[in-house]
């Protein structure tokens, strides 16, 4: 239950993003996910580790306030709309004819709402958004003519422009070719750096080693929540068979 | 000679002017639905609306005989009711959308078509179901004209917000209600359309306005907004074309209103710049981008 070191220090400066107590989640009475007891401190890192069906993306929707506590309680900082959340791919309609900047500037609906238009400055921040995942100048082309590293790279340019404090997401490397992982983990680590809460469903057990200074593993219930080099051997131990490369 | 075939009919005979009137304005508002509709793939959802408005409109004929307000009034009732069943029905069974409405209007269709053969004669009934363009009165093109510029300036404020829902749902209900409400008031304007279209052209082909031109346009042009604006364009000149056939030829308007568009549509089809038939045999046919999402989704 006790973050690590550096876990501590940022809790003690920036206080708690998340505040979980015997959490218990699941769909129509159905338990999916239970006892899940901890914090996540702001600007922690955290990966999300477990076999499928372990619940992962049930906690970030209890996360996001999308489901509701069936017993526990769950406290959260930040107005569930402050939260920054990128969703499995499949959920997305790839075939929208909409451009790679209109897409973007979905992250700035905070700011325009339904009626308001983009500026030249939000202009200007997709643009950068886009240069730092490595895709600048592909604005007027359609979301549709994208690979789907491609497209990965833009959706986090979208969480880039949108600029939330708290940062939740889901498999995002599933079925993304290795130069836009490495693009995309830079951008992970430069949100960390800069005090971000970083929360991420990850599969890759080297990935969590060398980025994610923490790891939560579950499997239908919470089984370690601490330091990675701590969490991913009992993981390991508990479900050996699970484990992939 | 051209020239007097295409004007003459609307310089002799006022009923042709308000007939095209009445069907301009419904090409305004509801043509531009129809894309939306499609991108959500819910042409058959159009379809499945427009029967449902039958039992409520029935209903206000039954009571009050042919009266404009109390046949729209009722209308757009069913049309809610109906809407919002299913909706509740999708969100709470293991039912999808398509077939939650399914459901629906068949037992809707049915039951206005009982309603209607318990007290009108067989004429009552054609003129329900297929609408009577060639005789608008002002009243209804009043109507017509009122659904048209609420649905446009509807349209126009739900616009962002309609589009990130059809594209990304789970990104907008994290920021709030906003795509919940687009979507209601989406379904609101379709209704309002349907009724307004119904009086025209009949709860049968109502829809036509909304379905083929969107479905038309698709072929054309990429961009949501251009697709809106082609698929006004399309529908005005289908209406035009139609109502010309309908004169010079002496069959009935509201079926060859529905059928121009539906030529326009087939032709579109075959010949359009973007997953038509043509484009797709000059094509290599892996490409996945552009295949054809008329209305059989």
């Amino acid at each position: 239950m006790m973050q690590s070191v550096s876990g501590l220090a940022a809790a003690a400066v920036h206080g708690i993003d998340f505040e979980l107590s015997n959490l218990c989640l699941g769909y129509g009475g159905k338990l999916a996910l239970r006892g899940v007891s901890g914090q996540f401190a702001a600007g922690s890192m955290t990966a999300i580790v477990g076999p499928n069906g372990g619940g992962k993306s049930t906690l970030l929707k209890g996360l996001l306030g999308q489901l509701a506590p069936m017993q526990g309680s769950l406290r959260c900082r930040y107005p569930r709309a402050a939260l920054g959340y990128l969703a499995q791919a499949c959920e997305v309609e790839r075939d929208f004819p909409i451009s790679v900047e209109d897409f973007v500037s979905m992250g700035l609906w905070a700011q325009t709402g339904a009626l308001g238009a983009v500026s030249d400055a939000q202009r200007a921040q997709i643009s950068m958004a886009l240069a730092t995942v490595g895709l600048q100048g592909w604005q007027p082309r359609w979301i549709a003519e994208l690979s789907g590293g491609q497209f990965q790279r833009m959706r986090f340019a979208r969480l880039w422009v949108q600029n939330p404090p708290v940062i939740l997401l889901d498999e995002p490397f599933t079925g993304v070719d290795e130069p836009s992982i490495d693009v995309l983990l830079q951008l992970l680590q430069q949100w960390h750096t800069r005090g971000r809460t970083v929360l991420a469903v990850l599969h890759d057990r080297e990935m969590v080693e060398a980025f994610f200074p923490q790891a939560l593993a579950l499997a239908g219930t919470q089984l370690a929540w601490g330091a990675s080099a701590d969490v991913l051997p009992s993981l390991a131990a508990r479900a050996g068979a699970r484990r992939r490369a | 000679m051209i020239a007097e075939l295409l004007w003459q009919p609307f310089v002799d005979y006022g009923f042709m002017r308000r007939a095209l009137a009445g069907c301009l304005a419904l090409s305004a508002g509801a043509a531009p639905l129809g894309t939306i509709l499609l991108l959500r793939r819910m042409s058959l959802v159009g379809d499945a609306m427009s029967h449902a408005i039958l039992p409520g409109a029935a209903l206000g004929y039954l009571l009050f005989g042919l009266s404009l307000p109390a046949m729209t009034i009722g209308g757009l009732a069913a049309g809610l009711i109906v809407a919002m069943l299913s909706g509740v029905v999708t969100r709470y069974t293991a039912l999808r959308e398509d077939a939650s409405f399914a459901g629906f209007y068949l037992i809707s269709l049915a039951l206005g078509v009982l309603l209607i053969s318990l007290r009108g004669s067989n004429v009552d009934l054609l003129h329900v179901l297929f609408g009577s363009v060639l005789a608008l009165d002002d009243p209804t093109l009043y109507l017509t004209a009122t659904i048209a510029s609420l649905s446009m300036l509807g349209l126009a404020l739900v616009y962002r917000p309609l589009l990130m829902e059809c594209l990304d749902p789970g990104f907008l209900r994290l920021q709030g209600p906003m795509g919940s409400i687009s979507h209601a008031l989406f379904m609101l304007l379709l209704v309002l359309n349907l009724v307004g279209g119904f009086h025209s052209l009949g709860t049968l082909m109502a829809v036509a306005l909304v379905v083929l031109p969107a479905a038309s346009a698709r072929f054309w042009l990429r961009g949501v907004g251009l697709q809106m604006a082609l698929s006004t364009a399309i529908a005005m000149a289908g209406s035009l074309l139609g109502l010309l056939l309908s004169y010079h030829a002496g069959i009935a308007a509201s079926a060859a209103i529905t059928l121009s568009l539906g030529c326009l549509y087939l032709l579109s089809l075959c010949l359009g710049r973007l997953g038509s038939v043509r484009a797709q045999r000059q094509r290599p046919a892996n490409d996945s981008v552009s295949e054809p999402m008329g209305v059989s989704e």
